[in-house]
């Protein structure tokens, strides 16, 4: 834009000026005043309408209105909580809440698992090996063809199709796969363990650090000094050095067979299980699909013009196809975290306790259906804007990278 | 500003274009611009890309709003008011640089399209009057066939016949031929030149000096948001005043 | 091309000289393909050796220590001998049983032929609608004669048909029902949503339109359909009551306007703005210019999205089980609630998913040639 230096329709000095407005119907932003006035008037008598109604009924059911009744005590019984849970005690807003946990302990696992699975299943697809890539794609296909609900209650009822404790699976030492769950062993808690997790945190940071001077050091001199030995020993060795400093506390809790269940141990319930594996596996044949395009999105000239630059497979892996592949990826595996949060609000028919289904619940016990559902779409809401609002960032991000 | 001054005549001017400035945000994109066309008259307009040409044509049949001064179009003055710019529509033709004709429709409908539902003409005359036109720019057999079966040069020419369905006074090019192979630029350029010939009032927008030489009655040179400089063919390509205008002679020559 | 697909599909062969003998072939397909490396080929044997051993115990389970036929008791079918071999063979008999009743739920025995044809019809309207030849005014007005012809066919009361309540209703038709007539209501709709998001000169209906959209894919389907199974008989005046289906439908309707409007919005983004300025320039108005030139177009241009987009709808009536309507779930999943067939699960689960799987997947294969075709024209 150097030659626009002196170009004198960028002076500036004279501004638009503004449009004034007259009364005539053939003034087209007087028209579209009115053509708003009327939609809108239009939708709002339609929500008043419906308002007046729902309010008459409200009335002659006796139901209050409002959310004074989140502050009362539920008799909601909880089998699975990461918060304490005492029925008709706490009160319906702690139900929510541990509702929201319970979802987002779903979503959680189930976004990384089937960003895993998904990408493995669409690397398959391209691969060179015939049979491979023949049974992803058999995968693929039969998964997104099948409603995810049908899948959820088959692998439901094939956990719950599993032996009784006494007879169950034993694949690990510590693990137990029963139709009570799957039994896992956990590391028990200790206090000095948060120093070792202080001294990774310490360690990611200081990588960090090197990483950048690296980068400097490169710029300036041209050679770029050695990242990973550095983030290795900081990462992982500086930790370990830490606990054993500290006499290397470890304990593990096992569970073990005791009468007709276990004791000790994490749980890992049926529903549970049954939800996520669900859906990873289904979310994971939409992801196959976007990774495959996303990779084959890249042209391969831009492979054979980086190899003629000299460069080696794994830096042009990094620095030339995978940004721009990711770039082609990164929107619709958005929307697919989205559809698997959105998705995971099926586990009310599995009953696994998630944010609808103590709603579900919750409503039935109150009458409070309107405040109930509001509250629940609030919430899905807040997941899907914050999703979309980080990956609205990492696409900027990455195309910054790009330039 | 010798582009004021219309041809001796006593009529209102066909267009009228006075004062006339637009802002993109802050980008200055016309200034000041003052243009006459008479009736009957064939004016060309040139100037380096982004110099505002194609804006002024597109200000014409209000395609883009002026913000500032004042344009007449056959008498009617366009404004914000729908029912000039309704008149001016149909009272004016425009040809795009890239045809743009409707790809769903076939040659025959998209010629009829405009008057059957704008002239509320009946639609054996319509058709009638869409075979006359497409006679005229030669391509009579291809009106059952759809614009993506033809070339360029005849897809432009079907453009030219659609906007002539609907009898306007004035026609506007923009850059007709700039989207053409240079083999298909003469078939187009020779349709104009046959419309010139009919006392149609013309505004192209166009570096075919060759064209300009052989139709305009004059010539008017954009740069920059403004007229620079306007006179007949001869004047202006034998003897520009305008160190400007020069330059651009002298790249559009080294082109070619 | 001829002999070298061989070697164009090994890719990583390095030499392109003419192919020998040895590299042609079976022998050399299966180097190429299956053992080309000694990852490559470990993992063929690995999968293969999975690939047998889960074959073999489902064709055992599926096939050869199936039960096709279970004798009659005194009260009804006698299952015993499905409950001995649970786990060990399946039990088909449950299909033979109770597949009048997952397709077609508690309609009336006698009348079942009435649902059957239109689930026949449904079939029909798909297959016809799929041929591009067809594409044009008149198959709107196919589809409005053909839910015409299904509802009359579902309530009777008319021409000789006896009438059957809707609460009778269910199996197929239901699931069909909710997906084509949730389709078809929400198009009009979606296409309004879609031209008012992109109406610049009017912001508020704009916000509007963006607001609704927004809301309603940033929610579950499932709190929709709580939302009509408990809300909307609040909003209507005292003693109106609209049956659950309906409320269902209109819930559909509602969640599948929202995703349909986004759809046609990429069908008008893709269209050239020449297009729009060309209308303009012809004098034709903004309800003409949408009419003949923007839509004919961009509703071409998504068919493909769409389709996609209405196999989704197809899968997620399934979700209407949870408010309790009858559809081909639900009546899968009552079919085996009674005593005497409980425990049969997979066989059901398997019978539902082979029929989604044949709708959902031929619809898919359909679209993905549609794709093709289109974009061999517009390379072109």
């Amino acid at each position: 834009m150097s030659a626009a230096a002196g170009d004198p329709r960028l002076a500036g000095a004279r501004r638009a000026p503004r449009r004034r407005m007259r009364l005539s119907w053939s003034d087209p932003k007087l028209r579209t005043i009115v053509w708003q006035v009327v939609i809108l008037g239009v939708l709002a008598a339609i929500v008043c309408y419906l308002a007046a109604n729902t309010s008459r009924n409200l009335s002659a059911r006796h139901i209050a209105t409002g959310f004074g009744f989140l502050a009362q005590p539920a008799s909601i019984p909880i089998g699975e909580t990461l918060l304490s849970w005492t029925p008709s005690v706490d009160t319906y807003g702690r139900a929510m809440l541990i509702g929201v946990l319970n979802t987002l302990k779903v979503a959680v696992v189930g976004v990384v698992l089937a960003t895993i699975w998904g990408t493995l299943i669409g690397i398959g697809r391209l691969s060179g090996n015939w049979l491979i890539a023949r049974l992803t794609a058999i995968y693929v296909e039969t998964l997104r063809d099948v409603p995810v609900l049908l899948q959820l209650l088959f692998w439901y009822t094939l956990l719950n199709a599993l032996p009784g404790p006494r007879q169950a699976f034993h694949p690990l030492p510590g693990v137990f796969l029963s139709n009570r769950g799957i039994k896992i062993p956990l590391l028990e808690w200790q206090p000095s363990h948060i120093w070792v997790l202080l001294a990774a945190v310490v360690g990611v940071v200081l990588t960090l650090l090197w990483r950048a001077r690296a980068a400097r050091r490169q710029a300036m001199s041209g050679t770029r000094p050695a990242v990973w030995p550095i983030g290795l020993l900081l990462i992982a060795v500086f930790p370990v050095a830490v606990w054993a400093a500290l006499g290397a506390p470890f304990a593990l809790d096992v569970p073990a067979l005791r009468g007709f269940n276990f004791r000790g141990g994490g749980t890992i319930t049926p529903e549970y299980a049954a939800l996520t594996l669900g859906l990873v596996v289904y979310t994971a044949s939409y992801i196959a699909e976007i990774v495959r395009s996303g990779i084959q999105a890249v042209p391969h000239g831009q492979w054979e013009a980086a190899a003629a630059l000299g460069l080696h497979r794994g830096f042009v892996l990094r620095h030339v196809v995978l940004p721009q592949a990711l770039r082609v990826i990164v929107p619709p595996m958005t929307s697919q975290y989205l559809n698997l949060i959105k998705n995971s609000s099926l586990a009310i028919a599995i009953g696994y306790q998630d944010i609808v289904s103590i709603t579900g619940t919750m409503l039935n016990q109150t009458g409070q259906s309107i405040e109930s559902i509001a509250l629940v779409m609030v919430v899905y809401l807040v997941f899907s804007l914050s999703i979309s609002a980080f990956m609205n960032w990492y696409n900027a991000h990455i195309a910054l990278v790009e330039r | 500003m010798s582009a004021t001054v219309p041809p001796s005549s006593d009529e209102p001017p066909a267009i009228l274009l006075e004062h006339v400035n637009k802002w993109y945000g802050s980008i200055h994109v016309l200034r000041d611009v003052n243009l006459s066309v008479g009736r009957s008259e064939r004016v060309v307009v040139c100037g380096p890309s982004g110099s505002g040409k194609s804006t002024m044509i597109r200000c014409i049949n209000r395609l883009e709003a002026h913000q500032e001064g004042r344009i007449v179009v056959d008498g009617t003055e366009l404004t914000d008011d729908l029912r000039s710019l309704d008149t001016i529509r149909r009272e004016v033709g425009m040809v795009f640089q890239n045809f743009n004709l409707f790809p769903h429709l076939t040659i025959l409908e998209n010629c009829t399209l405009a008057p059957i539902w704008v002239r509320k003409m009946p639609k054996a005359e319509a058709e009638a009057l869409a075979m006359d036109y497409l006679i005229r720019v030669r391509i009579p057999e291809q009106a059952n066939k759809y614009p993506g079966q033809l070339s360029g040069g005849q897809q432009q020419r079907v453009a030219i016949a659609r906007a002539l369905c609907m009898r306007p006074k004035i026609m506007l090019f923009d850059e007709p031929t700039s989207a053409l192979d240079p083999e298909m630029i003469k078939e187009v350029l020779d349709t104009m030149v046959g419309l010139a010939e009919t006392g149609m009032t013309m505004v192209c927008v166009t570096h075919e000096m060759g064209f300009a030489r052989q139709v305009a009655d004059r010539v008017v040179f954009m740069d920059r948001g403004e007229i620079v400089e306007s006179g007949t063919p001869a004047e202006m390509f034998g003897n520009p005043q305008t160190d400007r205008l020069k330059l651009f002679l002298s790249q559009i020559l080294r082109g070619h | 091309m001829g002999s070298s697909t061989t070697a164009a599909t090994a890719g990583a062969t390095p030499a392109r000289q003419r192919p020998s003998a040895a590299r042609i072939g079976p022998a050399a397909w299966l180097r190429a393909n299956l053992f080309g490396s000694w990852a490559s080929s470990a993992a063929t044997l690995v999968l293969l050796y999975l690939i047998l051993r889960a074959g073999w115990s489902f064709i055992d389970w599926a096939v050869i220590r199936a039960i096709w036929q279970v004798p009659a008791g005194a009260h009804g079918p006698d299952t015993t001998i499905c409950r001995q071999a649970q786990g060990i063979g399946a039990c088909w008999a449950v299909v033979g049983e109770k597949y009048r009743f997952i397709l077609f739920g508690f309609y009336p025995y006698a009348e079942q032929w009435r649902p059957a044809l239109v689930v026949a019809l449904f079939i029909a309207l798909f297959i016809v609608s799929g041929v591009r030849r067809f594409w044009r005014r008149e198959l709107a007005l196919l589809w409005i004669a053909t839910l015409v012809a299904i509802g009359v066919l579902m309530w009777g009361g008319v021409l000789g048909l006896s009438y059957v309540p809707q609460n009778q209703w269910g199996g197929l038709p239901i699931t069909l029902i909710l997906a084509t007539f949730g389709l078809a209501l929400a198009f009009p709709l979606a296409v309004a949503v879609a031209l008012g998001r992109r109406a610049t000169s009017l912001p508020a209906v704009r916000l509007l339109c963006v607001i609704y959209v927004e809301l309603i894919r940033g929610v579950p389907l499932i709190t929709l359909l709580f939302m009509a199974s408990v809300m909307f008989p609040l909003f209507l005046p005292q003693g109106v009551d609209i049956d659950k289906l309906l409320r269902a439908q209109v819930a559909f309707i509602l969640f599948a306007a929202a995703y349909l409007a986004e759809v046609v919005r990429g069908g008008l983004q893709a269209l050239p703005k020449g297009q729009s300025e060309a209308a303009d320039a012809l004098g034709l108005s903004y309800w003409q210019k949408t009419r003949l030139i923007i839509l004919p177009q961009a509703l071409r241009l998504v068919i493909p999205p769409l389709v996609n987009t209405f196999i989704g709808f197809f899968k997620d009536t399934s979700l209407v089980l949870i408010i309790g309507i009858f559809d081909l779930m639900k009546s899968g999943t009552v079919a085996i609630a009674e005593p005497a067939w409980q425990g049969l699960s997979s066989e059901i689960y398997i019978l539902l998913a082979v029929i989604y799987f044949a709708f959902c997947f031929s619809m898919s294969k359909y679209s993905r040639n549609l794709e093709r075709t289109f974009g061999r024209a517009r390379n072109r």
